[in-house]
């Protein structure tokens, strides 16, 4: 797991959040384990009470389950990826419309804007594409377009 | 029983007054960070912590006693200038320390010399600042105790060291058992290290908290909020 940590924002909070996005994007699958709090208090130069208070919010909200002397799994639900996949994408599309209203767009223009976006950023086909291309490589965006109109409205 | 106490500390020396009244509270099981700008007293208070300074006034415990040998077996300082002889290497050094402390672990110190690349036969007055650095941890970290007060352990360090020091921190803390207590003024790299902090500006506590609930309240980080308040 990767995290670009924004120091701004409560440490334990980003790390549940890059667990929870390798869990929407199935990078994590159910039954799978976590590093442990050491390693990746170690990885990410950060407190491992702070890790610890991460996993256990995560098991709080079901996503993971500890396993005594074993770790730390990702738990297996079958329904967990779509759960979370959609409750991430809810914060998401959440905090982006309460950013642009701070901007005062209309509900209209914030539409119109992210069409708009979609024709000039090439499509993410993986988790790392958005990074690696410049807007002149990839001009494929008209299939993502309904379900994101579906979500703002 | 807390890890650290002080009820109205005041250090004077001769002309300055370093500690104005400090009064501060410490829950065991903690990395914390004292963070201030140079000057700000953070030295005078670990040294007050670890034995090496008396307060003018005021009272202060750690692990719920008076300041005393007893308490200076259950605490590691670790000052910013390191007092080691040149002429050792780090395995004499190990061993010097092994015979200082009956908490030493000597395996424990070894493994640790390898893993931050320190050749243990090599005399210590040919390392870098940063090696003799890495070799200040080696020895806090490899004894068991209680608490550990660390004086700018990344000031004037190569930045592979610092990478190196708290990695090596965040790593082999022992989670809910040891309190380490970390001055910096660098906080942008050790931030992440903290869960909680005290903010110590001319010799008084200006703001002190959980880490992560002071982002969450002011959505800043630490950097930030030091800037402000410091």
């Amino acid at each position: 797991m990767q995290i670009n940590f924004d120091e701004s924002i409560p440490i334990y909070v980003q790390i549940m959040q890059g667990v929870m996005w390798d869990v929407a994007v199935g990078t994590l699958a159910p039954g799978d384990k976590l590093l442990s709090v050491r390693d990746l208090a170690r990885d990410a130069r950060t407190n491992p009470n702070t890790v610890q208070r991460a996993y256990m919010e995560l098991e709080r909200m079901g996503i993971v389950e500890t396993q005594r002397g074993q770790g730390t799994f990702i738990k297996a639900s079958p329904r967990l990826a779509k759960e979370v996949r959609s409750e991430v994408t809810a914060t998401a599309v959440r905090s982006f419309i309460n950013e642009m209203r701070r901007l005062r767009y209309s509900n209209e223009e914030i539409v119109g804007l992210v069409s708009q976006g979609l024709d000039e950023v090439p499509a993410a086909d993986g988790p790392s594409a958005a990074n690696g291309q410049t807007v002149a490589d990839g001009l494929a965006s008209g299939q993502s377009t309904e379900g994101t109109n579906g979500g703002v409205h | 029983m807390l890890a650290i106490e002080m009820a109205n500390v005041h250090k004077r020396y001769y002309r300055s007054h370093a500690l104005r009244g400090v009064n501060l509270q410490m829950e065991p099981g903690k990395i914390v960070g004292l963070l201030g700008p140079n000057g700000a007293g953070k030295s005078t208070l670990l040294k007050i912590c670890a034995g090496l300074a008396h307060p003018t006034t005021g009272r202060v415990h750690v692990l719920g006693r008076d300041v005393s040998t007893a308490t200076k077996g259950l605490t590691a300082f670790v000052p910013e200038n390191d007092t080691f002889y040149s002429w050792m290497t780090p395995r004499q050094a190990v061993a010097f320390e092994n015979s200082m402390f009956s908490d030493m672990d000597v395996s424990d110190a070894m493994d640790l010399l390898r893993e931050l690349r320190l050749d243990p036969d090599n005399k210590i007055s040919s390392l870098s600042k940063g090696q003799r650095g890495r070799l200040k941890l080696v020895l806090a970290m490899s004894r068991r105790a209680r608490v550990v007060l660390m004086d700018e352990p990344l000031a004037g360090i190569d930045p592979p060291s610092r990478a190196a020091i708290l990695e090596t921190i965040a790593s082999r803390y022992r989670a809910g058992e040891q309190t380490i207590i970390i001055s910096t003024h660098e906080v942008l790299e050790s931030e992440k290290l903290f869960e909680d902090v005290v903010f110590l500006s001319d010799g008084q506590i200006v703001l002190s908290g959980n880490a992560d609930e002071l982002r969450a309240n002011r959505s800043k980080s630490l950097n930030e909020i030091f800037a402000e308040v410091c």
